[in-house]
């Protein structure tokens, strides 16, 4: 863990120093519902909540989506594809599509938060909570931890996040479109610097910060080259040079987790 | 298929389920078969890494270079100069989230109110 101090210390601290049962650890995440990305998320639904009912959704449609889906891209492409009449096969495509960037969220992290001995369905409870926010937040606070107190940490975290999701998307909801066109700017601005901010703290080797770069640069590129395809092809292209750059640089030097 | 066939009966959450809940939960399970088999420390765990994280900056570029909704409506101009100015906040005052993430948005709008 010699790494360890020097890493924490660079982001302030994100991980509670006297965390000592799973019980408490499961209410330290809980509290993550008062945070800066519990507050970025919440202001990001309420774009989402007013596009539902703009779409023609009901109130109880809306929270439905936001509770099971738990990825809010993926929530508006569902509600844009059906408030504009497309089929439900086609919503579906373009759904599964955007989804495909959880695939190596969920593979990175489930080894995280896996303890000792195998617990499926809290695992599988973990992998539900799922999206960039979260897993952000696991990458920030996780290893930090004892590993049999990660798991119920991250539920924590999960919670309190789905629950700053399902609030935004109500609040968004019941406003509707009652905020100035500037205000909503500025709320939806809070989602990518939220995204990179947090992708800069949690960076610790030279993989990590080529990904961010080229990742930054690719990204718009091969949106207008491959519409649909281009989150995962900016994944695929960019992370793999990024990784094979991290290696040259500095051969196998530094394991992730220390 | 149109809104008019989701209306609030169990045959429009089913709808809802297949297309949002399962259309995207079904990579989080495949994810965990693949986690399954990764260890934290192995390069195949450090590659996955790598493209979690690009797949995640090419997200927040395409969001500011081609956003969607009322943020199209500022200038790229004042995008990219309130999306450097946060990350130079942060950067700038003790790595607090909360400053880099909040002082960008309000540059934003301070731009956007002196632009009128």
């Amino acid at each position: 863990m010699a790494d360890d101090g020097k890493w924490r210390a660079a982001e302030g601290s994100p991980v509670p120093r006297a965390i000592a049962s799973p019980r408490i650890a499961f209410a330290r995440g809980l509290l993550l519902f008062f945070s800066v990305p519990a507050a970025v998320l919440f202001s990001t639904a309420l774009g989402f909540g007013a596009l539902a009912r703009d779409g023609g959704f009901t109130l109880a449609q809306a929270i439905f989506l936001a509770a099971t889906m738990n990825a809010l891209p993926n929530q508006v492409i569902l509600v844009d594809q059906l408030a504009r009449n497309e089929t439900l096969a086609a919503a579906a495509l373009a759904v599964t599509l955007a989804a495909m960037r959880l695939l190596p969220m969920t593979a990175t992290l489930i080894p995280l938060v896996r303890g000792e001995r195998p617990r499926r369905v809290l695992e599988l409870c973990a992998a539900h909570f799922i999206a960039i926010t979260t897993w952000i937040e696991g990458n920030r606070r996780l290893p930090g931890l004892a590993p049999g107190l990660r798991l119920p940490h991250y539920l924590g975290i999960g919670v309190a996040i789905s629950a700053a999701m399902v609030l935004g998307t109500a609040t968004g909801y019941a406003l509707a479109v009652g905020l100035p066109a500037v205000v909503t700017g500025a709320l939806l601005f809070l989602t990518p610097l939220y995204f990179i901010l947090s992708l800069l703290a949690t960076s610790r080797s030279a993989t990590d910060f080529s990904a961010i770069l080229l990742g930054c640069s690719l990204g718009p590129l091969f949106f207008l080259l491959l519409p649909g395809l281009d989150l995962l092809a900016t994944g695929l292209i960019a992370g793999t040079l990024a990784f094979l750059w991290g290696r040259g640089a500095r051969p196998s030097r530094r394991p992730w987790h220390e | 298929m149109g809104m008019s066939t989701l209306q609030d009966g169990f045959g429009g959450y089913l709808a809802l389920f297949v297309a949002g809940y399962l259309a995207t939960e079904l990579w989080r399970w495949l994810g965990m078969a693949v986690g399954a088999r990764l260890d934290l420390a192995g390069a195949p765990f450090q590659w996955v890494r790598a493209v979690a994280t690009a797949l995640v900056a090419g997200l927040v570029a395409r969001m500011v270079i081609f956003p969607a909704g009322a943020l199209a409506s500022v200038p790229m101009a004042v995008r990219l100069g309130a999306f450097a100015g946060g990350i130079a906040l942060y950067f700038g005052l003790r790595r607090s989230l909360a400053v880099g993430v909040a002082g960008g948005a309000a540059l934003l709008l301070a731009a956007q109110l002196v632009r009128g």
